[in-house]
């Protein structure tokens, strides 16, 4: 049973990873704002007509 | 399609202003020429996401000439490079996705910006520009041009950069982290059966979760040790005392019992007090976080005012460079920033800002004008007298009413009760003390720290926050925004109410007009209207919406005369409207009335009169009121609508008229001091220091971003008339508090008899406190919620 304290501390360890990211997370900035990329993420991309015709005259020419 | 509304701003059509583009009804050109912006440049999903999300655009000709300053700029500006500047502006139109949509695709508008983000709950959004390609001025245009307009006030201009304060994010992280991997950790010693692994390897476990439990002890709970130092130093003992106190304790015995080997100590329950009690404040912070109400009053000043060199050149300095002899230009719309002379002839001023009155005051040239004015019509040049500081508006500001914290005034109910409860606390703990001492020396230590440890203060510290938080949500979400939670406290012991009467029991959108004279022929309205409509007086635009609909003629002859009336000639015939005097016709001088007279071709008609009109509901309101509170009046205007109001108070309420702002105020503190608990009820900044110092200041307002900041809450305009249904609901909001004083009184005895027989486990603490805190917060959620449904039916 000894391993035991081998398993601990890794786990310990790797909790201790999470919580760093969480540190680096809130230090981003990314949770000063909580209502706003909600609203955000909804919003559809709209395609870009002249994308379109690019690719179909890259393809043409590839054939 | 509805066509009664206009397809930008959704705001009713007036048909003669009707505008019909791309097969779509706008009501004014502004309008018009946003949508003409948007779908010209393939942005008409802005309208996808909302109905009718737009606001028509103000016109800002010269208004923003201080941008060109760039002193002023550089104050502004986020951050400042050769080739990228970042600005921050408020936007107070933001309200909706379509403007968010619109705002962080600002980019397709204007080639120059490259990125901007939107925060809603602050209403701003972050600008990111090429300076070399455009300016800040040239973007404030382009904003304003599709009815945006940013509200740069001084504010901006004179704070720096508020750094964002993360802190309680990074607690309340520390915490929870500490508190889930020490209850897991803590599971061993849960289910201890005397197992020969678990006598091995103990001791790891505990000093493991020792060594979880500080972070939580140092860093997560510095805010509670902190305060409750501050509050021993002052000699008041509020509620972090026991907190503190209790974790501390806490820390002492667990330490103690794991070195000495006592017991598992109480790590567990240390950190899960620490995180919930952590977790309240963020709650409260977060239901806080919608309005801002720091706003002071240089909000309403302009910025930058226009100078008039002495080579008579015009230049923009910011307004606190203004000096005694300056030479000022004021246009059409905009405030007087300090006292000083007028010089050009004739002036309108309106001062309703500071009387209350909407009917402007003519002043001639070498008369004395005063600072809060708004000038209406053409440019005016003033010579100032007192610099900005020195102004009667700040003098107002300046009354020491505004300096005193009203948080003294007020001692809130969590603060009464743990005024007993920690000298409580600590006679139960002594006294369980002295009886173990004699039995058991060990028993008698194990007492005295239980008994600190189990009383739990979270119920008291949790309590109040989350009932006051739920009810400042409940009654946001109705329009009614308050300042703090304290407020609610506040207005459930208020028994006296003033009413303002300007503004606030009449309503400035519809004034009710009627007409005394000779009836008109069509004809006749057909000229008076063609000639009100040149005219940009209030009075003038209402009499003009108030007519009903009539041909176009052309106009020959228009003078308007400041505070005297309208001369025209149109159609061959000559029209005045206007003043008594103006038109040629005597008045008594005892009237007192608001009139508009009219004479055409030298006949004198008749005149129309402007009624205040009651805001819907109020005499309903009143008698609600009336039943339970004492109901008064105040008003800066004259006594013409005593007997309007008589008929609409209960009897014997008092009324007193031609108040000045200074007399309101000395009003509200002689009530104070006769032992009355006074709520003021206001609109502007006549009566700001009247809502200062009264127990709680309510400001109506039309528009939630406009309003007195002496205000302990803003009640919109459209709600007024539920002024009884929020008054009970904070009442309620104070018994659910009371009933769950006592439910987590129940769990202290509990708690308690276990401390004192000796026979408190970590194991039992560990269940009951984060069984009371839960409870206790459900049951104030729910409890709160249940009242806001069933008092509304009433």
């Amino acid at each position: 049973m000894s391993v035991i304290y081998l398993l601990i501390t890794i786990s310990i360890i790797v909790a201790i990873c999470f919580f760093l990211a969480f540190i680096k997370a809130v230090k981003s900035g990314q949770y000063d704002d909580d209502y706003t990329p909600s609203v955000r993420m909804l919003f559809d991309d709209e395609l870009k007509k002249t994308d379109e015709n690019q690719t179909k005259t890259t393809d043409e020419k590839t054939i | 399609m509805d066509t009664s509304h206009c397809f930008h701003c959704g705001l009713d059509i007036v048909k003669a202003d009707e505008i019909i583009f791309d097969e779509k009804h706008f009501c004014c050109n502004g309008c018009k020429t946003v949508y003409e912006i948007f779908s010209l440049n393939d942005m008409s999903c802005y309208y996808d996401f909302q109905k009718s999300p737009g606001a028509s655009p103000l016109d800002i000709k010269g208004k923003y000439d201080f941008l060109d300053n760039e002193k002023i700029v550089d104050k502004l500006l986020d951050f400042n490079e050769d080739k990228t500047q970042i600005v921050s502006l408020n936007i107070p139109h933001i309200h909706c996705s379509s403007c968010i949509w619109i705002l962080e695709n600002l980019h397709r508008l204007q080639h120059a910006i490259s990125y901007s983000q939107v925060n809603f709950h602050e209403k701003k959004v972050r600008i990111t520009f090429n300076p070399g390609l455009t300016s800040l001025k040239d973007i404030v245009y382009l904003l304003s041009s599709i009815g945006y307009e940013p509200y740069i006030s001084l504010e901006n201009y004179e704070t720096g950069k508020t750094n964002i304060d993360r802190s309680l994010t990074y607690k309340l992280g520390v915490a929870f982290f500490c508190f889930g991997n020490i209850m897991l950790l803590s599971f061993p010693e849960y289910f201890e059966v005397s197992e020969f692994w678990l006598d091995q390897y103990r001791g790891f476990f505990r000093w493991l979760i020792f060594a979880l439990a500080l972070p939580s002890f140092f860093y997560s709970a510095s805010g509670y040790y902190v305060a409750a130092y501050k509050s021993l130093r002052t000699g008041m003992l509020n509620i972090e005392i026991p907190i503190a106190l209790g974790i501390i304790v806490m820390f002492i015995r667990s330490t103690v019992d794991i070195v000495f080997g006592y017991g598992p100590g109480f790590f567990d329950s240390l950190t899960g007090l620490v995180f919930f009690m952590l977790l309240g404040k963020m709650f409260q912070i977060k239901t806080y976080s919608f309005l801002s109400f720091e706003r002071d009053y240089k909000s309403y000043f302009p910025v930058a005012v226009t100078k008039i060199n002495t080579d008579t050149k015009e230049s923009s300095i910011p307004i606190y460079e203004v000096e005694k002899g300056d030479r000022l230009l004021i246009r059409n719309q905009e405030l007087i920033p300090c006292d000083g002379i007028l010089i050009t002839a004739k002036a309108e001023i309106d001062y309703s800002f500071v009387t209350g009155e909407a009917v402007p005051i003519v002043k001639k040239s070498g008369d004395k004008i005063f600072a809060g004015g708004r000038q209406i019509g053409k440019i005016i040049e003033m010579e100032v007298l007192l610099s900005v500081s020195q102004s009667y508006l700040t003098q107002l500001w300046s009354n020491k009413v505004f300096q005193k914290d009203v948080e003294q005034k007020y001692k809130t109910i969590t603060d009464k009760i743990s005024r007993y409860f920690t000298p409580i606390l600590l006679l139960i703990a002594m006294v369980g003390f002295a009886y173990w001492i004699f039995i058991d020396i060990n028993t008698a230590f194990n007492v005295f720290t239980a008994v600190l440890i189990v009383a739990c203060p979270c119920a008291l510290a949790l309590t109040a926050p989350f009932t006051l938080g739920n009810v400042l949500r409940i009654l946001g979400s109705q329009k009614f925004y308050l300042k703090n939670a304290v407020v609610i406290e506040q207005l459930a012991k208020v028994d006296t109410i003033v009413f303002d009467k300007t503004g606030t029991i009449t309503t400035s959108k519809q004034t009710s007009i009627t007409y005394e004279g000779v009836v008109f022929s069509n004809h006749n309205l057909t000229l008076i209207k063609n000639v009100l409509r040149g005219s940009n007086h209030p009075l003038s635009r209402m009499l003009y919406d108030f007519l009903p609909e009539t041909s176009r003629l052309a106009i020959h002859e228009f003078d308007e005369f400041p505070g005297k009336g309208i001369y025209a000639v149109t159609n061959g015939s000559t029209v005045r409207i206007g003043s008594a005097s103006f038109v040629g016709k005597k008045q008594p001088l005892h009237l007192e009335q608001t009139a508009v007279h009219i004479t055409i071709d030298g006949l004198y008609f008749g005149k129309y009169i402007f009624h205040n009109q009651y805001r819907e509901g109020l005499e309903q309101l009143f008698k609600e009121l009336g039943q339970r509170y004492e109901l008064k009046v105040l008003s800066g205007d004259n006594e013409g609508e005593r007997q309007v109001l008589e008929r609409l108070l209960p009897n014997g309420s008092q009324l007193i008229f031609n108040q000045k702002p200074e007399q309101k105020l000395e009003f509200i503190k002689y009530l104070q001091e006769q032992g009355k608990n006074v709520m003021m009820v206001g609109d502007g900044l006549n009566d700001a220091g009247a809502l200062a110092q009264s127990n709680v200041g309510i400001s109506i307002s039309e528009n939630v971003n406009v309003f007195s900041p002496a205000c302990d809450a803003i009640l919109d305009a459209g709600e007024f008339y539920r002024l009884g249904y929020f008054m009970r609901l904070s009442q309620k909001a104070i018994t659910t508090i009371k009933m769950s004083f006592t439910l987590s009184l129940l769990y202290n005895v509990v708690g308690l008899s276990f401390a004192l027989s000796g026979n408190l486990l970590p194991l039992v603490a560990a269940i009951i406190m984060p069984l009371s805190t839960v409870t206790i917060v459900s049951f104030v959620t729910l409890m709160s919620n249940f009242y806001a449904k069933k008092i509304k039916g009433i």
